[in-house]
């Protein structure tokens, strides 16, 4: 009977197309949240795959905190270009130029919290109501107690109290006008999954995934890409690293790792061996024990 | 973790399972093992733990202290919901679908259970079993987990002591007579010491069975699916609005059972007409065969007035078709059940409303005893109504077909699943 039996990359696929058929069904104005990361290439990957050969039925949304690589951006372009897909993007800058979002200050400035506000504003404008995102469970441990459909009320909270239950795989997407959902076709991936999964679909990611020469300030134990979004303190300097980097967020919160892996089968044997988290080359996370429940009741990704 | 090589990581299978326990069973403990063990525990996880596990003036690091969650969690000592916990060995990569063991929660533990192929039951060496062993039990075999490993926890307290073993594992026998279980397995451990966790132990000699992880690595689960009656929802229907594929009509879903190929003869509910699978497929590659669990688009060899919600069945293997049915359902909202009263439903993709005809008993989950008198449903409460729905349901029973026999039900106020349902 083994020939009957779907491996798990394959069983983590049907459920996240699945996932994302579901999400298309029931809501009529769906969107799929775009970073320019691993984790939302491969749910847009899915989600080509799901409706083959009609184009993805909703639009990509990027919120852009002005902050990305530039990799990032000349990545997603050229990745909306070549599947045909509908992008919408919404900046930071804007929020803040409309007096909706106030610029942190000092040397750890990051937009990363102003974020959210771009965002639940851009889903109330474009009237979607339910945005779908790349997080995964194993990310950190608010995220473990996550529903594939994950329901907020009208002002985008998410009570980890009051959650439905989720039974089988039968998802209740049903709503009251105002309230919208969140959903997480990825919720039961892990890092090595989604690399393995990039290796065996052969999926295209950003350049700075892999191995490269960059300009790095050591701070707080990270190693930050030098830019102009990075106040250097003094006593700080700048040098240059052959490194990589794990995770794709804003420049002003992503570490890079020293690191050498130039192809994805480096990356993966990297993975395997590595003995600190994924998360853990975020300094977003680390602004306290309980940061990512915190951003989520709020309404973060 | 470095054992993993690209190729072998592909052929690795997907384990899902769920535990229970009572408070202070060591549940937390054991999972922060399974991952310890299999080094699973990433440094920054590690230095965390250890630095809690001193501010709290403990002599060892607390392995539970890997697996709390929230906050509110946290100051309250409890987890108070599902929480999905990941790992890999290089032969599987396991989802525990972590569930509290407090007494108010066997909607939780219902919940953990509906996806899991495995269950795993702690029983305290030194307690045997108790009412909560009753009722893990009960529902594992109500939600036809196919595999159940009964943990005998603690056997560092009762000095390894194997008639200490054996008694506990006569008494679940007695228990499990009376349920419905195909597979149970026996395992004495020590998860705060770590015997017959991942390793085996030095200290029961006379335990000649297999370690947990032993077990989950190689309990059989690929014929857990029903490759059998060949049952496919349509969750979508494609038709490209580009001139290329101007006459594309295709049905996508997820398989629920069976094996469909191409130049299959179905027949697709509820409009009872004939047709023949052209192709299956998912993105351009074409699938000579599919089964459950894939997800796929097939396209039919004419033209068909097909939605989402009907189903696509082989001709010779129909499914039940009715509008009344009974249904045991166990209750997970704080209102209670309305006899009488109408509810959203849902069954595989589609979407229904139903009243409530009869409640016919309520069933005790500590004694399993049968309630014909007190039909008032409330929360974790776990009952066998009948039920009439709007439009018709083609369904299986969920002994049969889990995916294809199992409900929820919504209250229409508020949108809440309000229920679970496995159809009797």
């Amino acid at each position: 009977m083994i020939l009957y039996h779907l491996n798990h990359l394959r069983e983590l696929e049907a459920e996240a197309i699945y996932v994302i058929r579901e999400a298309a069904s029931q809501f009529e104005r769906p969107a799929m949240l775009f970073s320019g990361g691993k984790d939302s290439i491969v749910m847009t990957h899915l989600a080509r795959k799901a409706f083959f050969p009609a184009k993805i039925p909703f639009p990509l949304l990027h919120i852009d905190t002005g902050h990305n690589f530039p990799e990032t951006i000349t990545f997603r372009d050229e990745m909306v270009e070549r599947i045909g897909a509908q992008l919408i993007v919404r900046y930071v800058q804007d929020s803040i130029d409309k007096g909706r979002a106030k610029e942190e200050k000092g040397p750890n400035a990051s937009r990363n919290m102003l974020q959210t506000i771009t965002l639940l504003d851009a889903l109330e404008e474009l009237k979607v109501d339910a945005a779908m995102g790349g997080a995964r469970r194993d990310e950190e441990k608010a995220r473990a107690k996550e529903r594939f459909f994950s329901h907020r009320d009208e002002f985008g909270q998410w009570d980890p109290k009051n959650q439905r239950p989720e039974l089988w795989m039968l998802l209740n997407g049903r709503k009251n006008s105002g309230e919208h959902f969140r959903v997480f076709p990825l919720s039961n991936w892990t890092e090595m999954d989604v690399w393995m999964y990039i290796t065996l679909e052969n999926i295209p990611i950003p350049n700075i995934y892999f191995s490269h020469q960059r300009e790095i300030i050591e701070r707080d134990g990270m190693l930050l890409a030098k830019s102009n979004h990075i106040i250097i303190r003094e006593n700080e300097v700048i040098v240059e690293r052959t490194v990589r980097f794990r995770t794709i967020g804003d420049m002003t919160c992503t570490g890079a790792v020293n690191s050498p892996a130039s192809s994805l089968e480096e990356i993966i044997d990297e993975i395997a061996a590595s003995r600190v988290t994924e998360r853990g080359t975020r300094s977003d996370d680390k602004r306290s024990d309980t940061a990512m429940e915190d951003r989520k009741k709020a309404g973060y990704f | 973790m470095s054992d993993f090589s690209s190729e072998g990581y592909l052929n690795m299978e997907l384990l899902r399972f769920t535990t229970a326990g009572s408070v202070d069973d060591g549940k937390s403990t054991l999972i922060g093992r399974l991952l310890f063990d299999s080094k699973q525990i990433f440094e920054d996880q590690l230095e965390a733990i250890t630095r809690t596990s001193t501010q709290k003036g403990y002599e060892h690091v607390d392995l539970s202290l890997l697996v709390d969650g929230l906050k509110a969690e946290r100051e309250q000592g409890i987890t108070i919901d599902v929480a999905y916990r990941y790992f890999a060995t290089p032969k599987r990569k396991f989802i525990i679908a972590d569930t509290p063991g407090h007494i108010q929660y066997t909607r939780n533990m219902v919940t953990g259970a509906s996806t899991a192929n495995v269950a795993l039951i702690l029983v305290d060496a030194r307690k045997g079993v108790l009412e909560q062993t009753i009722r893990h039990s009960f529902i594992a075999s109500l939600l036809q987990i196919p595999h159940l490993i009964i943990c005998i926890n603690k056997m560092d307290l009762v000095d390894y002591d194997e008639t200490v073993y054996n008694k506990v594992v006569e008494e679940f026998r007695h228990l499990s007579s009376k349920l419905d279980i195909k597979d149970i397995h026996f395992v004495p451990i020590s998860a705060l010491k770590g015997d017959n966790v991942v390793d085996k132990s030095k200290n029961m000699s006379w335990y000649q069975g297999a370690t947990l992880m032993y077990l989950l690595e190689n309990i059989h689960i690929s014929s857990d699916e029903n490759h059998i009656d060949c049952r496919f929802p349509v969750q979508y229907v494609i038709r490209p609005q580009q001139t290329e594929y101007h006459d594309f009509r295709g049905y996508a879903g997820q398989i629920s059972s069976g094996i469909f190929k191409p130049g299959d003869k179905v027949k697709i509910l509820p409009s009872g007409i004939s047709a023949e699978i052209k192709t299956i497929q998912l993105s351009d590659e074409m699938i000579e065969e599919a089964y459950a669990p894939m997800s796929v688009t097939m396209t039919l060899d004419r033209d068909v007035d097909i939605s989402r919600g009907d189903m696509i069945v082989r001709e010779n293997n129909i499914p039940n078709m009715s509008q009344e049915f009974d249904v045991m359902i166990c209750w997970m909202n704080t209102e209670k059940l309305h006899a009488g009263g109408k509810y959203g439903l849902r069954h595989t993709v589609k979407d229904a409303r139903c009243v409530i005809k009869e409640i016919r008993y309520k069933v005790d989950i500590n004694t399993l005893h049968r309630n014909e008198i007190d039909k008032e449903i409330g929360m974790n409460d776990i009952a066998r109504i009948s039920i009439k729905t709007t439009v018709p349901i083609y369904f299986d029973s969920y002994r049969k077909n889990r995916h294809t026999g199992s409900i929820i039900l919504i209250d229409e106020a508020t949108n809440e699943t309000v229920a679970a349902g496995m159809i009797v």
